[in-house]
């Protein structure tokens, strides 16, 4: 088991119990009351822990190294999955996993970033950090997703996208911009979940859609609060305060109106069960794709660009006494 | 032993005492260290004389520059606020009034629209000097507002972006606002009105992301700094120097992502240029 910092008192607990257990299961000694009481006591500290968490122990939640990642949850949803590679111009990402697949015998074009689960997967996977071919094959899925009237899902989970040489040079900023542009008029219904990071461009370039989920535990941000520490603190060591200045978590993003819904997760995180988690995620990602089947291709272009119109907070001021606040919005 | 012994160690001289040069008087070349005088800046469209760099100007200047004579400014209403009540060294709300004090913006961005040698142009241009040229809440907005402005006028829309990229202090409300530009760009496009892309210096993270890198025509002036990540953050991950040239305009025309560059002085030629070529509608 992976402790986080947060979780450390529960390492102790944890290691009592196991102790217990295995002199329980050497002698004859009855230590059920025992296994009981600490149990109970592991419980009440888990409540006490989980049911408080602030933005900086979500953060570290949404990357916990046993969180499961998007090929995980497609092998749980999709009856059957065929990944496609390749966006036909470069070469294939490994950041960037999708293919066809069936969830309850309805066909979707499903992706999302994908992280390694070792070190050595970790590399491979460039640590979820997209390079431009990853976006673009992500789009070249969802335009083949538009021809046969497929709806589309995006898993996010990136610390963004990768800021290299090659990435530049092959035009990662209009990479993202083009998905922006394209997703915000495609046909077919786009729903989209934060399952782990959701940092800033590289997220948002699978991300725009007619829903927008986040899991629990997981953030969603214009820049990571690593990097807004050493930006506007000039130093590495306020990332737990960038992380509460940033209102980055689920409940602050619903409550601003920029995602359409939370998806509840397991006790203490997602890798506690992630079975659980994959038919959470699947019961909201099906309901939402009937809502939106219902509608009219142009209806629901319109109704997404409206809604992404409505984003944002700013007051009025009359033009000729600019310092006198007349209106909000 | 030296002529003169000081009688305290160090400069003692408070910030809040130390007074700057005069604006307006001369001009130090960044590029070139030649130095002139504002005059002469302000005859060459604000570019060295000496070596032709150019100078970062405002929306205001863009103006002058593009539109004849008179332009109206318009949706200056727009005001930021602090949504989050973002504090990191200093409150948002504190840089906003010292940002509006100091450049007389309302943000970091300015509408305005009027005539290029007779042809309309509604023009969005971005403003460098309020807080980095940031992208919140007030830009996106500025920018949807002058896209349904063009689609009311059947008017072209010319963007000229100079930003460090998203408003951090509005968080995910400054990111949407990559997804709020770039759908309400759809919308021009699906009614055949173009839309030109400048790019100037600097032109980075979620305004390339967005907007920027959807003109019909990108276009941006020499030598810019333009690209996604900062050249700082790429060179710290990948942990070596950066090629020469990396990250400029005349880098991103030779991988192929600007359809040309444009000097300053020849701007307004080249945009009614366009204008005339876009307003010939085919005859069918």
């Amino acid at each position: 088991m992976v402790f986080l910092d947060f979780e450390k008192p529960l390492e102790s607990l944890y290691e009592q119990l196991e102790k217990i257990k295995q002199v329980g299961a050497e002698g004859d000694l009855d230590v059920a009351p025992m296994v009981k009481e600490l149990e109970d006591k592991i419980y009440t500290k888990r409540k006490e822990i989980y049911e408080n968490l602030n933005g900086w122990q979500k953060v570290q939640l949404s990357r916990h190294p046993e969180r499961p990642y998007t090929l995980y949850y497609i092998e749980q949803m999709c009856s059957k999955f065929v990944e496609l590679h390749g966006d036909r111009y470069f070469k294939d990402d490994n950041a960037i996993v999708g293919g066809l697949g069936i969830i309850d015998g309805q066909t979707v074009i499903i992706l999302g970033q994908q992280k390694g689960v070792n070190t050595k997967m970790r590399q491979f996977r460039n640590f979820g950090m997209a390079n431009p071919e990853g976006y673009r094959k992500a789009l070249r899925l969802m335009k083949m997703a538009e021809r046969f009237n497929f709806p589309v899902v995006c898993l996010i989970d990136t610390p963004g996208a990768y800021p290299g040489i090659e990435a530049e040079e092959r035009g990662q900023a209009e990479a993202i911009a083009r998905n922006l542009f394209e997703m915000a008029k495609l046909e077919v219904p786009i729903v989209c979940c934060v399952i782990g990071e959701g940092a800033s461009g590289g997220a948002i370039g699978i991300g725009l859609g007619d829903r927008v989920f986040m899991m629990e535990n997981t953030w969603y941000s214009v820049i990571s609060p690593e990097s807004c520490s050493s930006i506007l603190w000039r130093s590495w060591d306020y990332k737990e305060k960038a992380a509460e200045a940033l209102k980055l978590t689920a409940d602050h993003m619903y409550g601003f109106g920029l995602i359409d819904g939370i998806i509840k997760e397991p006790f203490g995180g997602a890798h506690n069960d992630p079975e659980q988690m994959a038919t959470n995620l699947k019961k909201h990602i099906k309901k939402a794709i009937a809502e939106l089947q219902i509608m009219t291709p142009e209806d629901r272009v319109e109704t997404r660009i409206e809604k992404y119109s409505q984003m944002g907070q700013f007051d009025r001021v009359t033009v000729t006494e600019k310092s006198k606040k007349t209106a909000k919005s | 032993m030296g002529w003169f012994n000081r009688l305290k160690d160090g400069i003692q001289t408070a910030t809040k005492y130390k007074r700057e040069a005069p604006d307006g008087l001369w001009y130090k070349c960044r590029s070139c260290g030649e130095t002139s005088t504002s005059k002469e800046m302000r005859e060459n469209y604000f570019k060295c004389p000496k070596c032709t760099y150019h100078v970062r100007i405002g929306s205001g200047e863009y103006f002058d520059i593009i539109f004849d004579g008179e332009y109206k400014e318009l949706f200056n209403e727009l005001t930021s606020k602090d949504f989050l009540e973002f504090t990191d060294l200093k409150p948002y709300h504190e840089r906003l009034v010292s940002a509006k004090k100091k450049t007389k913006l309302t943000d970091a961005i300015s509408v305005a629209s009027g005539n290029v040698n007779q042809l309309p142009l509604v023009v969005a241009a971005m403003d460098f000097s309020f807080i980095g040229g940031s992208m919140g809440s007030v830009v996106g907005e500025k920018i949807g507002l002058a896209i349904d402005h063009s689609l009311q006028s059947k008017t072209p829309f010319l963007m000229i972006s100079k930003s460090g990229g998203a408003r951090m202090m509005e968080s995910a409300f400054s990111l949407m606002q990559m997804a709020k530009t770039s759908a309400k760009l759809t919308r021009l496009a699906k009614a055949g009105i173009p839309y030109f892309s400048m790019l100037t210096d600097p032109t980075t993270g979620g305004v390339t992301a967005s907007f920027a890198m959807l003109g019909d025509i990108n276009f941006a002036e020499p030598k810019a700094l333009i690209g996604f990540a900062g050249p700082r953050v790429i060179k710290e991950t990948i942990k070596r120097d950066l090629p020469e040239g990396f990250q400029t305009s005349e880098f991103l025309l030779e991988n192929g992502f600007l359809d040309f560059i444009v000097d300053r002085a020849d701007l307004k030629e080249k945009l009614t240029d366009l204008l005339t070529i876009f307003s010939i509608k085919n005859a069918s």
